[in-house]
């Protein structure tokens, strides 16, 4: 469609001159002028301001605005990287006090479990001379009383002669009238 | 009056508004001379608010390094990175005309690159900065251009064709944006128009009901001028680019 169009453009053109013969020189008025893009009157004055304007421009580009925009891109990017390697030592950083901070635990860990180790022998053992010496107590007070037992038991035992003699006697007395010895006594007994 | 107004081609007409000669040759300031310097005005006026060299870019900033971005990619892709010290040139040339076509597309604004003599001009300034700049760095070997690898029964016939096709390029280069600009430009005037006519014709009412069609074209055919403003000169400065790349390295295209 656009080159259609072109085409319309360009024979409008070439159609023009024949009507705007005269005019083409002089002043390009009215509907009798040239087409205008082809109109060679303001040939000179378009080329004169385009190289000027375009010239203006081309020095402030060149000399101003793309220094300055290239040189924020470049410090933007440069910051970044700049940030990124600050990063990435930062995290190798904590890295590392996260090891060590590990280490410390696990150091810690192990003394505590050795004085926690210690403390349990060096109780245990106290608990064990007390336990034995409470014993050794014990097993004395036992025999002691076992002792006292015996003794008492024998004197009991004798206690129980004397009484089944007596006894003897006093029965013998009253079925006979006659008052046995102790001696006779005792040796019936036994 | 209104004939006038609804004559497609009047927008491309070029007004005197001050008189100026320099011996015979007559450079008065016209309409079209207006807009160029309004045009290279605002691009001084955009990069010049936008471009506070902060850290964090505001959208005016972003915009421009995007453009900026977008210009030196093209630029380093087509031409590699020695390509870079024709930058400011390219990024000239990419604002000039884009400017220029956006300042067109407001109403009763003068387009000046809807002229051949400006299109050309620009055209041949790359044209004649590639030989320049071609012949400077490579000497005789800035030829090899016209004389590619392929099977001696051939060279000669594609050599024809590369020196055909290397001096028709001011031309392709020049007539694409020129013809485009031009034409859109016609063509929405021509639709506008018929809404106008048709109104003259039929009254208000009649007129407006016949006038939808026309209308609408002439509404779908606005944002379609803006995208050809931009590929234009996005395609202008991409031609550049290319040729540029030649001069650099005339032994392998």
């Amino acid at each position: 469609m656009l080159n259609a169009m072109t085409l319309t453009g360009l024979i409008l053109a070439a159609a023009a001159p024949s009507g705007a013969h005269g005019g083409e020189y002089g002043d390009a008025h009215g509907a009798e002028a040239a087409f205008p893009p082809f109109d060679p009157t303001y040939f000179a004055t378009q080329i004169f301001w385009l190289l000027l304007t375009f010239g203006i421009l081309y020095l402030l580009l060149a000399k101003v605005f793309l220094p300055r925009i290239g040189g924020t891109i470049e410090e933007r990017s440069s910051r970044i990287a700049d940030d990124l390697d600050a990063a990435s030592r930062m995290q190798r950083e904590a890295e590392e006090a996260e090891k060590s901070y590990e280490r410390a635990l696990a150091d810690a860990k192990a003394k505590a479990h050795n004085v926690s180790e210690s403390t349990r022998q060096a109780v245990d053992a106290e608990i064990k001379t007390e336990v034995d010496a409470a014993d050794a107590e014990a097993a004395k007070a036992a025999e002691a009383a076992e002792q006292r037992i015996g003794a008492i038991r024998d004197k009991a035992m004798a206690n129980i002669e004397s009484v089944a003699a007596d006894a003897a006697q006093a029965a013998v007395e009253a079925l006979t009238g006659k008052r046995p010895t102790l001696a006779t006594v005792k040796k019936a007994l036994n | 009056m209104i004939a006038a107004g609804l004559d497609p081609i009047a927008q491309f007409e070029i007004h005197k508004l001050a008189e100026l000669k320099i011996g015979k040759y007559d450079i008065s300031f016209t309409n079209s001379a207006l807009m160029m310097v309004v045009s290279v005005a605002l691009i001084s006026l955009w990069l010049l608010l936008s471009s506070k060299k902060s850290l964090i870019p505001g959208r005016a900033q972003s915009l421009v390094e995007v453009s900026y971005e977008f210009v030196a990619d093209m630029l380093r892709s087509a031409a590699g990175k020695e390509g870079m010290k024709f930058f400011p040139f390219v990024f000239a040339l990419f604002l000039y005309i884009l400017f220029a076509n956006l300042l067109g597309m407001i109403p009763f604004f003068f387009t000046t690159t809807s002229h051949i003599v400006v299109t050309m001009v620009l055209a041949l300034m790359v044209f004649f900065l590639v030989i320049i700049y071609g012949v400077y760095k490579n000497g005789f070997g800035f030829l090899k251009l016209f004389w590619p690898d392929v099977p001696m029964a051939v060279k000669p016939f594609v050599c024809l064709l590369e020196i055909i096709s290397f001096f028709s390029r001011p031309l392709s280069h020049s007539i694409r944006l020129w013809a485009n600009i031009m034409a859109g430009h016609i063509m929405i005037k021509v639709f506008a128009g018929f809404c106008i006519m048709l109104v003259g014709a039929f009254g208000l009412v009649g007129g407006s009901l016949a006038g939808i069609l026309p209308f609408l074209m002439t509404f779908a055919l606005t944002p379609l001028e803006f995208l050809v403003s931009f590929v234009q000169a996005y395609v202008f400065a991409l031609l550049t680019c290319i040729y540029l790349s030649d001069a650099l390295h005339p032994g392998h295209h």
